[in-house]
C-alpha cells in the first residue's frame, strides 16, 4: 500500500514538474512582447500571409513595434466579436482590417476610436473614397486594402474583350454566366444604376432602387451560375465552361500570367471597387501604435509594396505613387470606379435583401 | 433473462449519462435557437433579446413557402430514390460470400469519408460540358457534342442520393442480414419466383426497417445547402441555403433561427405523421 501511495506521488510529481516545464517553455513568448506592440487583425488566409510575409516584418524593423497578426473571420463574426468584446472593455485585437460595411455597422455604437488624419503624414493623398467618416466628421476608418471586382472572359470563347457592363444584358450571351450570389458582395445592383440609370445615385430612393431590380431581372436568363464559392467560378471561367462574368481583377490577372485563357476588362462604367479599412477597437489603449502603424502602411512606398507583392489597389493618389504603369495596371485602373452603396446595406440591407433573393430564386 | 422494475433512485444512474448527453448536446442548443428566433432584429446592427414575432411573419409568405415545399418535396425524392437502390442492392449483398460482402461494406464506408465539397465538385466537374461524362458518348458515336448537364434539378438530385445511399446501405445491412432466411425457403417451397418472393415476402416483413431508414434518409436529406449551390439553379436551393445566408451573410440570426425552428417543427410533424400511419396500418 505505501509503495503504491509512494509511486502515485512519484507519479505526480512528474506530472507538476511537467508542466511547470511546459510553462517554462512557453514563457519566452511572454518576455518576447516588448512594451511597443500592436495586436493586428487581417482577413484570414492570403491576406494574412501576405502581411505576415511581406509587411509586417518591415513593419517593426522600422518602428520597433512589435506585432501580434490574428486572423479574423470574413463576414461580419469579427464586428460581432470585437463588439462584445468592447463592452467587456477587452479588444481582441487593437487595430483590425473591417469591411465597409462592418465600419458603418460599428460607428452606430461607437466602436471605432477617431483616427487623427493630421498625424498621417500621407494623410492628405489618401483617396477621398478611403477615408471613412462618422457622419459628424471624426475620422472612423482608414483605408488598408482595395481590389476590383471587373468584368472577365474566357479569352478562347470571346475573341474581343467586352468594353461594357451591357455585355451580361446581351441575349447572345444566355446561359453564359457566372455572378456573385448576394446584393451584397456582387454589387450589381450599383452596376446596374451605373449603367442604365445615370450613377448610384439612382439608388437613393425604393423607387430607383425598384427599377433597377427590374433592370436586373433581364439578366437572369443569362446566367448560369450565382456563385458564393470563388473557386466554382475560378475554375469553370478557366475551362470555358462559364465563360463570362465578374471576378477579382487581380486573381484573374495572375490566372493569365500563369498562362490562363482568361482575361480582366475594366467596363467603360468602371470596375466594381470594394475595399476594407484599418480601424481601432475603442476597447484599445494602444492609440499612439495604432496611429504609428496606419502612419506607416499609408505610405506611397508601402503602398507601392503592397501593390506589388499582395496585389492590392492603392489607396493613395496615382502621383505620389512610385508605380510603373505595368504595375499599376496590374491592379488598378484610371476609369473611374463604381464605388458600392455600403450605406444601402446598413439601412436598408432587409429589404433590398429580400427583393434580390426573390429576383434570383423566384 | 427477467428485468427488475427499478426501486431505488441509484438504479436509475445508467440514464444519468445519456440524459446528460441530450441535454448538453440537443436541449440547450435548440433551446436557444428558439429562443433567438423571437429576438428583435437591429437592421445595421445585430439584435437585442425580446419577444416578438416579426421573424415567424416575415416567413408566412408565399415565397418561404415554395422553398420549403421544394425543400421538403426534394428531401422525400432523395428519400425514395435512395432506398429504392439501397434496398434491393443490399439485399443482394447479403446474399454474396462474407468476404464480398466485407470488400463492399468497407468501399461503401470509404465513400463516407467523402466531404460534401468533394462530392459537389467531384459531381459538377462529371455533369460538365468541357470535362464530364458526355464527352464519353460523344466519343462512342451516343451523342452529336457535349453538353453541360448541370446546373439542374437532376443534377442536384443524383449528387444528394449519391451522397445518402452509403448510409441508407448501412441502416438496412442489419435488418436485411437478420431477416430469417426460413420464411424465403418456405416461400420458395410453396412456388414462388425469387423476385416474387423478394417483393411478397422480404418487402412486408421489413416493412418498419424500411419506413424508418426513409426517415432517416428525409431527415438527412433536408439539411443539404452545398449540393444544391453546386449542382443546381436558384430555384433548387433549399430553406437551408436561405438560412445560410440569413445567419452568415446577413448576420440576422433571429430569421436565420425562426426559420429553423420552422423546418424542424414541419419535418417532426411529417415524422410523427408517417409513424402514426404506419401505427394505424399495423393495427388494422
Amino acid at each position: 500500500m505505501t509503495a503504491f501511495l509512494d509511486n502515485r506521488l512519484t507519479r505526480r510529481g512528474v506530472l507538476a514538474a511537467g508542466t511547470a516545464g511546459a510553462a517554462l517553455l512557453a514563457m519566452p513568448a511572454v518576455l518576447r512582447a516588448q512594451d511597443k506592440s500592436l495586436k493586428i487583425g487581417v482577413y484570414g488566409g492570403y491576406f494574412k500571409k501576405s502581411f505576415d510575409e511581406h509587411i509586417f516584418p518591415e513593419f517593426t524593423k522600422a518602428t520597433g513595434i512589435a506585432v501580434e497578426s490574428i486572423a479574423e473571420p470574413t463576414g461580419e463574426a469579427w464586428l460581432v466579436q470585437l463588439e462584445q468584446a468592447a463592452k467587456a472593455n477587452q479588444a481582441p485585437a487593437d487595430v483590425s482590417m473591417m469591411s465597409q460595411t462592418s465600419t458603418l455597422k460599428g460607428q452606430a455604437t461607437e466602436l471605432w476610436t477617431p483616427i487623427d488624419l493630421a498625424r498621417i503624414k500621407s494623410g492628405g493623398d489618401l483617396l477621398e473614397r478611403f477615408v471613412n467618416k462618422y457622419p459628424d466628421g471624426r475620422v472612423a476608418g482608414v483605408g488598408a486594402v482595395a481590389w476590383y471586382i471587373t468584368l472577365v472572359t474566357n479569352t478562347d470563347v470571346y475573341k474581343e474583350a467586352p468594353t461594357s457592363w451591357a455585355a451580361l444584358w446581351d441575349p447572345a450571351n444566355a446561359d453564359k454566366l457566372g455572378l456573385l450570389a448576394l446584393a451584397s458582395n456582387s454589387f450589381l445592383l450599383e452596376v446596374t444604376a451605373k449603367t442604365y440609370l445615370g450613377g448610384t445615385n439612382a439608388l437613393d430612393t425604393e423607387e430607383g432602387l425598384l427599377k433597377a431590380f427590374e433592370k436586373l431581372a433581364e439578366v437572369k436568363p443569362n446566367v448560369r451560375l450565382w456563385y458564393r464559392d470563388e473557386a466554382q467560378f475560378e475554375q469553370a471561367l478557366k475551362s470555358g465552361e462559364i465563360p463570362m462574368g465578374q471576378y477579382y481583377h487581380d486573381v484573374t490577372g495572375l490566372a493569365a500570367a500563369d498562362g490562363q485563357p482568361v482575361r480582366s476588362t475594366f467596363p467603360k462604367e468602371g470596375g466594381i471597387q470594394d475595399s476594407g479599412n484599418w480601424v481601432l477597437s475603442r476597447a484599445s489603449t494602444k492609440v499612439e501604435e495604432a496611429h504609428v502603424f496606419i502612419d506607416y502602411m499609408s505610405q506611397p512606398a508601402i503602398q507601392g509594396l503592397m501593390s506589388r507583392k499582395v496585389g492590392t489597389a492603392p489607396t493613395l493618389k496615382k502621383e505620389v505613387l512610385d508605380l510603373s504603369p505595368e504595375e499599376f495596371a496590374a491592379v488598378s485602373s484610371d476609369i473611374d470606379p463604381i464605388i458600392p452603396r455600403y450605406d444601402l446595406y446598413t439601412t436598408k440591407a432587409d429589404w433590398i435583401n429580400q427583393k434580390w433573393t426573390e429576383l434570383i430564386v423566384g | 433473462m427477467r428485468r427488475e422494475a427499478p426501486k431505488a433512485i441509484t438504479d436509475y444512474a445508467p440514464l444519468l449519462f445519456p440524459a446528460l448527453m441530450l441535454i448538453v448536446f440537443f436541449v440547450v442548443p435548440f433551446s436557444t435557437m428558439i429562443a433567438v428566433s423571437f429576438f428583435k432584429r437591429q437592421q445595421g446592427g445585430f439584435y437585442t433579446p425580446d419577444f416578438v414575432l416579426d421573424n415567424y411573419a416575415r416567413f408566412l409568405s408565399t415565397f418561404f413557402g415554395t422553398v420549403l415545399g421544394f425543400s421538403l418535396m426534394l428531401a422525400v425524392l432523395v428519400a425514395v430514390c435512395c432506398v429504392a437502390i439501397a434496398f434491393p442492392f443490399t439485399y443482394l449483398l447479403t446474399k454474396r460470400s462474407r468476404k464480398v460482402q466485407t470488400l463492399w461494406l468497407v468501399g461503401l464506408l470509404s465513400v463516407l469519408s467523402l466531404s460534401e465539397v468533394i462530392i459537389g465538385f467531384a459531381w459538377s466537374t462529371l455533369f460538365s460540358r468541357t470535362a464530364g461524362i458526355t464527352n464519353l458518348l460523344v466519343a462512342l458515336g451516343l451523342m452529336a457534342e457535349p453538353q453541360a448537364l448541370l446546373p439542374s434539378f437532376g443534377a442536384v438530385l443524383t449528387g444528394m442520393v449519391y451522397q445518402a445511399l452509403p448510409y441508407t446501405i448501412l441502416v438496412l445491412y442489419p435488418a436485411l442480414v437478420r431477416l430469417d432466411p426460413t420464411l424465403l425457403e418456405a416461400a420458395r417451397t410453396l412456388g414462388a419466383s425469387p423476385v416474387k418472393a423478394f417483393f411478397n415476402v422480404v418487402t412486408p416483413a421489413l416493412r418498419n426497417t424500411i419506413v424508418a431508414t426513409l426517415i432517416m434518409v428525409f431527415v438527412f436529406a433536408l439539411g443539404s445547402y452545398l449540393l444544391p449551390q453546386i449542382l443546381g439553379r436558384p430555384r433548387h436551393w433549399t430553406l437551408s441555403v436561405l438560412i445560410t445566408d440569413q445567419a452568415i451573410y446577413q448576420s440576422n440570426m433571429p430569421f436565420a433561427a425562426a426559420m429553423a425552428v420552422f423546418l424542424v417543427l414541419i419535418s417532426l410533424a411529417l415524422v410523427g405523421l408517417t409513424l402514426l400511419v404506419g401505427r394505424r396500418e399495423a393495427a388494422a
